[in-house]
């Protein structure tokens, strides 16, 4: 059930590159990356190509394939039609170091600028106590394998290079909700407001609510509906009515 | 004249996966200045595909559980090979490393009453792996990740500078470790000096000098051809320490995880976590019997269930049932695997059935394994709520490793030298047990990590020991190599150059095939023939294009490391005529008390007469060695009945 397939792979560095064709023998059950594993055994050794896990939880895979921000390892060969070329390419909004590497620091640099969790006050090691539903959320959002799709695709940042300064991208804004969602974070305990922090240092407001990033996680995340909707109605919210905001998180904490 | 970019830390930590993290965080909390390497990305490395869960006995579910039975469990699964001090630090340390994940933020999954729940998991005698669904790894990775950021904020506020004090190099690879005499002289090569290395990236080469390096590498599983491991293990971290000097032991302890996919092939060897079986699931062969009950060895007997219907009541009941028998240590249940399928009782793939769509509601399987449900539908097409799964052994991890001090988790003959995780050995004897490695990490990783920090902190400014320029050209050559290989010049040899791809796959072939699950004298011997010879082709593994973001040649680089590391697997593999753990011989099937207390360790071959022999690669050398004495308090855990069966008649009376 073997065919050849046309793969159009982007090959290049910083200074510019081209499309690259390629005929590469396919197997039943094979992904994309397979495909490009093949290319580097056989005739493109030098081919740039992050990877690990293959089972679609490390996130490293990442590239366009027809111009969708896909796992690499997670795209079956049979989902695509073989009459057609699969044109690979390193993800857009990201400099390109070589072939589908690109240069993902943007995102370690925003991580870096969420203020980190808050370990509450007077609960010691081993009598954090929290119940199931109450972690749901956070737990959600913890799925994220820091693939970066959803950053690459966000309107914001993806063909906007000057937003970025500004603008922390969905999967940060997303860990700020998590981290706000935890039901011992002591951050606000410690003169922290997480949801100011979204409005002001992040760039929340910049986000309107297109779902773009929710489509491409391969997570499967409601990053819109439930982190960053949510986090705007709870800014809004402490923007203008305080009272409701400590009523809720008193709600939260009972 | 070297042209390495040169730079000073005190501690440098080479590998950022739990064990790596856990060290550079202790290390920086120690206010000593830490680099850590890695080969991937930040937040990549081989800890985030971790699933099931991570062992500690608190005590969340069943009461009775406290360290005594967990060391107690641990040496059973080693098969009292294991070095009982660190199974004894193991169980004694591990509750408190969970708990202080949560004060980092981590969100475990929870019990009734709000603590962190705990699930089964074969081998351990009560539900003890704190778990998120089946996706531990990445919780924790995640975690200690978060937790290093949140020390670069504090070092921001301080100095300015989010990498002043704790920095990550993500995407080098170190290819040497360097050392120094007392005098500062490299010759005399006492001692640690530091790591030399390539930026993946560039290309570009660097060297880190401080007197303290922790390995924290993982593991050697890229040598087998059907694995559940990444291209990161490539042993690089047993190879760097045997090439430094110091010892490995227990290298023919390799675990065969009994459940990785075998369908389709692009997947095979991708694990499928064993909290399936924890969780309800059954294994059948194509006949439908669950054949574990024909495959409990006499000394787990007393142990597991002798019918289904008493295994099934043990989910709920555990007091007054045992368990069912596919919770057994992993090394028996892939050895039942393994004959099942050459019995002819294997399923269309060659494998068995693995089966919870009959045992658990679809809702609950999708709730409690989400990541394997996703994995089977996107990879394989099966929906594992309606039918089985196909599933048969894979290489999964390595019990061997850098021969350590238990307590501060030094290396065994190179001062300064540090090993933690998967590449130290010692911990899990011949069998680790399930969510006894994601423990072992925090443990070790944080004690590698403290005694790294007093180690440098012994070494106030001048006096360190300081890289010499000669070892620096030396490793430079070494890694260029590849670029200007032998084979396809003419002036230099005869032969073709070879492809590092083609000459990787010939060396996971023969591993595979040779000195794969179950073992044979002569097959040992023809790999080693072949290794020997593989050996000498890899001196001819050229590669084309620049240095810029270049698998192939990291590829030709890590030959070297798997070669290496192989020949010491099949070398002790060899040696040791019994079968225990993760080491099956077919011509030695039975458990030999008195190899129980020994080890044996693998040393590189200094002065090898080989002609033309590549000082570079190295070759291996084994020397048997008694284990110390379990200490009588910790004997006196176990029934003397059961000690008869591991323990020789003289060590009992003594
Ligand atoms: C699929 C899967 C599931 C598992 N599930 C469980 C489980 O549920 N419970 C459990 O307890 N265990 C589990 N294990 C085992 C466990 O995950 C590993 O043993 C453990 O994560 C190893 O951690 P580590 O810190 O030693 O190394 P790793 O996490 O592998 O990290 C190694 C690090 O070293 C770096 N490195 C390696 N070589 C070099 C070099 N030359 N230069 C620079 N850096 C280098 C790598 O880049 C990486 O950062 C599982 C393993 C697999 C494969
Ligand atoms: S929902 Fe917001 S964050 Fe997501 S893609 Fe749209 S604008 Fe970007
Ligand atoms: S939220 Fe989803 S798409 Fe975004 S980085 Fe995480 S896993 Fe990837
Ligand atoms: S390789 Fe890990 S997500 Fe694709």
């Amino acid at each position: 059930m073997s065919y050849d397939a046309h793969f159009k792979v982007w090959r290049g560095d910083a200074d510019g590159g081209s499309l690259v064709d390629y005929t590469v023998t396919v197997n039943e059950g094979e992904v994309v990356l397979d495909i490009i594993h093949r290319l580097q055994a056989t005739e493109a050794a030098d081919l740039a190509v992050r990877w690990n896990c293959k089972a679609g939880k490390c996130g490293s895979c990442s590239a366009e394939i027809n111009g969708r921000p896909r796992l690499m390892c997670m795209t079956r060969m049979s989902l695509l039609d073989p009459a057609e070329p699969v044109v690979v390419t390193p993800m857009r909004a990201f400099p390109v170091v070589r072939d589908l590497v690109t240069d993902v620091s943007f995102n370690y640099a925003k991580a870096r600028e969420v203020p980190s969790f808050v370990p509450p006050a007077g609960v010691g090691p081993g009598e954090y106590r929290m119940q199931q539903e109450d972690v749901g959320r956070s737990q959600e959002f913890r799925k994220c394998i820091e693939c970066f799709l959803c950053q690459n695709t966000c309107h914001v940042v993806r063909d906007h290079e000057e937003n970025k300064p500004v603008f922390a991208g969905p999967r940060f804004l997303m860990r700020v909700a998590e981290l706000d969602m935890h039901p011992l974070d002591g951050a606000a305990e410690a003169g922290i407001d997480r949801k100011r922090g979204a409005q002001e240092d992040h760039g929340l407001g910049y986000c309107n609510i297109t779902k773009c990033c929710t489509e491409v996680c391969p997570e499967h995340i409601k990053i819109t509906d439930n982190a960053l909707i949510p986090l705007k109605e709870r800014a809004v919210d402490r923007k203008y009515d305080p009272l409701v905001w400590l009523g809720s998180k008193i709600r939260r904490r009972v | 004249m070297s042209r390495t970019a040169r730079e000073a830390w005190d501690v440098v930590v080479v590998g950022a996966g739990g064990a790596g993290l856990r060290a550079a965080i202790e290390a920086r909390e120690r206010g000593m200045r830490c680099a850590v390497i890695c080969k991937s990305l930040f937040g990549k490395a081989h800890t985030v595909m971790a699933e099931g869960g991570i062992a500690a006995s608190m005590g969340n579910v069943n009461e009775g559980d406290n360290w005594q039975v967990h060391f107690r469990d641990t040496m059973r699964g080693g098969k009292f090979l294991n070095h009982w001090r660190m199974a004894e630090l193991h169980a004694r340390e591990a509750p408190d490393r969970v708990w202080e994940l949560e004060t980092w933020g981590a969100v475990f999954d929870r019990t009734r009453d709000g603590k962190i729940s705990q699930r089964n998991f074969g081998g351990h005698e009560y539900p003890r792996l704190a778990h998120v669904g089946d996706r531990t790894g990445l919780e924790l990775i995640r975690t200690l990740q978060q937790k290093i950021v949140s020390l670069q904020q504090e070092d921001h506020r301080e100095t300015g500078d989010y990498e002043s004090r704790l920095k990550v190099f993500q995407e080098y690879t170190v290819t040497r470790l360097l050392k120094a005499g007392a005098d500062g002289d490299s010759a005399a090569g006492e001692r640690i000096a530091g790591v030399f290395g390539y930026a993946r990236e560039s290309g570009r080469f660097f060297a880190i000098e401080a007197p303290s390096v922790v390995l924290a590498t993982g593991g050697i599983g890229k040598s087998f051809k059907v694995t559940s491991n990444s291209w990161e293990y490539t042993g690089d971290g047993h190879a760097l320490a045997l090439l430094a000097g110091a010892s490995l032991i227990n290298m023919e302890f390799v675990q065969f995880h009994p459940t990785g996919m075998v369908w389709p092939p692009s997947v095979k060897g991708i694990l499928v976590t064993e909290s399936v079986r924890g969780d309800g699931g059954v294994l059948r062969n194509s006949d439908g019997r669950r054949f574990m009950f024909d495959y409990v060895p006499d000394v787990f007997k007393e142990k597991y269930a002798e019918s289904e219907a008493e295994g099934d009541r043990w989910y709920q009941d555990p007091d007054n049932n045992r368990r069912p028998p596919e919770l057994l240590p992993r090394d028996e249940v892939a050895r039942a695997i393994n004959s099942e399928v050459k019995a002819g009782r294997g399923s269309p793939h060659g494998g068995v059935f693995l089966d919870v769509s009959t045992r658990l509601p679809a809702e609950d399987i999708k709730r409690k394994l989400p990541s394997m449900h996703h994995q089977f539908k996107e990879l394989a097409d099966v929906d594992i709520t309606a039918e089985p799964m196909e599933v048969g052994p894979t290489c999964h991890y390595v019990m061997g490793g850098v021969d350590v001090d238990p307590d501060t988790a030094a290396a065994v003959g190179v001062p300064g030298l540090f090993a933690a995780g998967e590449v130290a050995g010692g911990m899990h004897g011949s069998n680790r047990l399930g969510g006894n490695s994601l423990s072992d990490l925090l443990v070790f990783g944080r004690r590698a990590g403290l005694y790294a920090a007093e180690h440098a902190a012994s070494f106030p400014g001048a006096g360190r020991p300081v890289v010499s320029e000669a070892d620096l050209e030396a490793a430079e050559a070494e890694a260029l190599r590849p670029f200007g290989a032998e084979g396809g010049d003419p002036a230099v040899s005869e032969e073709l150059a070879e492809n590092p791809y083609a000459l990787h796959q010939e060396l996971q072939q023969a591993m595979n095939d040779l000195v794969g699950i179950i073992r044979k004298g002569p097959e040992m011997e023809e790999a080693l023939r072949r290794l020997t010879e593989l050996r000498a082709r890899s001196r001819r593994a050229g590669v084309e294009g620049h240095r810029q973001f270049n698998p192939g040649w990291h590829l030709a680089l890590d030959l070297r490391n798997m070669l290496l590391v192989s020949e010491c697997v099949a070398r002790a593999a060899l040696e040791r005529t019994e079968s225990r753990g993760g080491h099956t011989r077919d011509d030695h099937p039975a458990m030999d008390r008195r190899w129980r207390r020994l080890n044996l360790v693998c040393r590189l071959n200094g002065d090898s007469t080989e002609p033309g022999a590549d000082p570079l690669l190295g070759r291996v050398r084994l020397e048997r060695r008694e284990m110390p004495p379990i200490r009588d308090d910790l004997l006196a855990l176990f029934d003397k009945e059961e000690l008869v069966k591991y323990l020789t008649d003289e060590e009992l009376t003594s």
